[in-house]
């Protein structure tokens, strides 16, 4: 399989993910987008490695998957905190910054 | 012309200064106040022998030409010699100045001891710290060599003025006549201040022996503009020495303490002006119009001065319109040309309008009244007192053998020899009037009926001893000007109109205010308009007030209008748009996270566009 159609599947993943972030209005949704979307990253990061005989990117993509697992862990006790406190974790009512 | 020695110039200045710094400096000296006073009448005192041994000592060269009086010391330093010089100029008008003006003062603070003595202890060491530096500012003005020297003087007896005009701070009335004061003599000091500079400007010295020089040489009469300098010059003299229509200070300044009055509001400091103008004299003299503008000036002073004496009951207000009335005298024979008899003048009436304003300080004592009206028959009670008194009025109304006689004829000669017969009319009818006001208040405090009450509290021995002293001192004063001889310029015929008009206006006070031959109200009816002229002091305060009211306040409130308005408008417009835009960007914030991720991928968008436009 050629390059492109590991781009265009990264691209679509990365789509999704951005979708899901946009309009998902429970703040755990919004979470899973964004996985979506850094894992649409990795899949970039493994094709270029492959394609290119780099060992950087495999590299680079296990640097990137151990820091999202942090940050799913701080995402995740965030949302609980929130929930917690507000007893929601509905994105449009929390909006304590609104100008 | 005599040249005294500079060293002793500089102790008769430097004793008052180093007694003011003293008393300024040492709070326990100045709030024990009788330590004060003895330190302050000890400076004085030695201040005034050094002014008598300078004055007997001093040199008169006979032959070669005139020794330069003065010696200076640089003070701002220019290119080519000194811009501005300080020092001490020794002369024969400096000589019998200082004397003057360390005699008078000294007598005086010999006198505010026993008159203040009721003062709280730290009132007394202020006072006497304001005469110590009154004295200084004052010998300063009169040994100064140039008139930029002179200016920072003239200023400093000023600010003496002011301070002792409103030693009684806590009246309202003495606390505003002194900020009067010190007010209007300054319209005339900016043209003091400008004539000085315009003058520097044109000649590049501030010195007089300089200035003499080039008046001599006719160096100075080349200036295009000297006639406006010499006037912006003598406004200086207007202010200072009450001259119309910058008088009204001077009556008001009677607020203060009666020895104050005597000392710097009618021997020493209001005749400033009439010394300044005898110093500057050779460059006067180079510009006739402004001479002729003295003159006029100073004879309507005179009798405008005399008129609102004649209705005035407060005794010390009628002492106060007297010595404008003889700055006016002074004034007018310093502009027809003869500033000798300006300046003798000047000197006897140091003397004998002291002497009155002592006499009246007792007579205040007694009585706890300033309005004449209210005392009576004092004669009987204080023969002594009232004839101390009745010297100094005999001096000043002008009757033989009394200097004032002497001195007032001498500058009525001068006025008519120069040519000015309507200012010499004025000045003989203004004669006749200080004759009848001073006899008035002769006949209204000493003689008559005794309205007052007064309390049979004894007079201090110190202002009576004082009193006394003055008046020999006037009595010897005249008895050697008669025996002296005077210049005999005058026409044969003036002595005796002189004595004429005394006698009649003394006549005329008898007849109203002692024998009841004619009634106060018929002479004020007859006179209608003068009378009801004068009484309101020819409205000249309202229009004061009133230029005050209109012009300051106006302005004021202009200024305050745009200030207001237009200033502080273009800033709230600004703040206003700023608080607005704010709110209006506010709005951008939704606090919604996925509003923030949308404007995100939109940028990263424009920019993914953007960059595919840029390099394709």
């Amino acid at each position: 399989m050629p390059l492109t159609a590991y781009l265009i599947l990264a691209a679509l993943v990365f789509a999704i993910g951005l979708f899901g972030v946009l309009t998902r209005r429970n703040a755990v949704g919004i979470l899973l987008g964004i996985e979506l979307m850094l894992n649409a990253v990795n899949i970039n990061l493994v094709a270029f490695a492959r394609f290119r005989a780099d060992i950087g990117g495999l590299v680079f993509t296990m640097l990137t998957i151990a820091i999202t697992v942090a940050e799913v862990a701080v995402g995740l006790a965030i949302v609980i905190a929130i929930f917690r406190v507000r007893r929601t974790i509905e994105a449009d009512h929390l909006d304590l910054l609104r100008g | 012309m005599h040249v005294g020695s500079p060293a002793l110039a500089l102790l008769v200045l430097g004793l008052p200064a180093a007694s003011f710094l003293l008393i300024g400096v040492i709070a326990p000296l100045r709030r024990s106040g009788r330590a004060a006073a003895a330190l302050s009448v000890a400076a004085i005192g030695g201040a005034l022998a050094a002014a008598v041994t300078m004055w007997q000592s001093a040199r008169l060269p006979l032959d070669g030409p005139p020794p330069n009086p003065s010696a200076t010391w640089s003070w701002i330093p220019g290119d080519g010699g000194p811009m501005a010089t300080v020092g001490v100029m020794v002369d024969d008008l400096a000589l019998p100045m200082c004397v003057l003006v360390t005699f008078i003062s000294f007598l005086v603070q010999v006198y505010s001891y026993a008159y203040l003595h009721d003062e709280p202890r730290p009132s007394l060491g202020r006072y006497y710290a304001y005469q110590s530096l009154f004295a200084f500012s004052m010998l300063g003005l009169v040994l100064a060599p140039g008139f930029l020297q002179m200016f920072v003087f003239w200023e400093l007896v000023g600010v003496c003025s002011y301070l002792l005009i409103g030693f009684w701070y806590d009246r309202p009335s003495a606390a505003r006549a002194a900020v009067k004061a010190f007010w209007i003599t300054k319209l005339g000091d900016l043209g003091f201040v400008a004539g000085i500079v315009m003058l520097w400007a044109a000649t590049g010295t501030f010195d007089f022996w300089t200035l003499y020089g080039l008046a001599d040489s006719g160096v100075l009469a080349a200036v295009p503009n000297l006639t406006t300098i010499m006037f912006l010059i003598y406004l200086g003299a207007v202010g200072k020495s009450a001259q119309f229509p910058l008088h009204v200070w001077l009556p008001d300044a009677m607020e203060g303490p009666t020895p104050v009055s005597a000392l710097i509001h009618a021997a020493t400091m209001v005749t400033a002006g009439v010394y300044m103008v005898a110093r500057a004299f050779p460059l006067f003299a180079l510009t006739p119009d402004v001479l002729r503008l003295i003159c006029w000036i100073g004879a309507f002073t005179a009798l405008l001065a005399a008129t609102m004496a004649c209705v005035e009951t407060d005794i010390k207000r009628v002492l106060a319109y007297s010595t404008v009335s003889q700055l006016g005298y002074m004034m007018a024979a310093s502009g027809a040309g003869d500033y000798h008899a300006s300046f003798g003048h000047l000197l006897t009436h140091g003397v004998f309008k002291a002497l009155l304003f002592l006499g009246a300080g007792v007579v205040i004592h007694v009585f706890h009244t300033n309005d004449m009206f209210r005392m009576g028959g004092l004669f009987a009670r204080r023969p002594w007192t009232g004839v101390a008194f009745l010297v100094g009025t005999l001096a000043l109304a002008g009757i033989p053998p009394f200097p004032g006689f002497f001195s007032k004829e001498a500058i009525l000669a001068a006025v008519l020899n120069g040519g000015f017969r309507l200012p010499f009319l004025m000045l003989a009818v203004t004669s006749l009037l200080t004759a009848f006001y001073m006899f008035r208040a002769v006949f209204l405090v000493f003689f008559g009926r005794a309205h007052g009450h007064a309390e049979g509290h004894g007079v201090p021995l110190a202002m009576d001893g004082v009193c006394r002293l003055l008046a020999a001192v006037t009595v010897v004063y005249g008895v050697t000007l008669a025996l002296g001889g005077h210049h005999g310029e005058a026409p044969g015929w003036l002595p005796w109109v002189s004595m004429l008009l005394a006698a009649a206006g003394i006549a005329l006070a008898w007849a109203t205010y002692q024998r009841d031959i004619i009634a106060p109200s018929r002479l004020a009816a007859a006179l209608g308009p003068i009378d009801f002229m004068a009484r309101r002091r020819y409205g000249l305060d309202i229009v004061y007030a009133g230029l005050y009211r209109i012009v300051l306040l106006g302005l004021s409130r202009t200024i305050g209008w745009i200030d207001r308005y237009v200033v502080d408008g273009v800033l709230n417009v600004f703040s206003a748009a700023a608080l607005r835009a704010g709110d209006t960007l506010r709005r951008l914030q939704t606090g919604q996270p996925q509003d923030y991720v949308y404007g995100v991928a939109f940028g990263v968008l424009l920019l993914l566009v953007w960059a595919h436009l840029v390099s394709p």
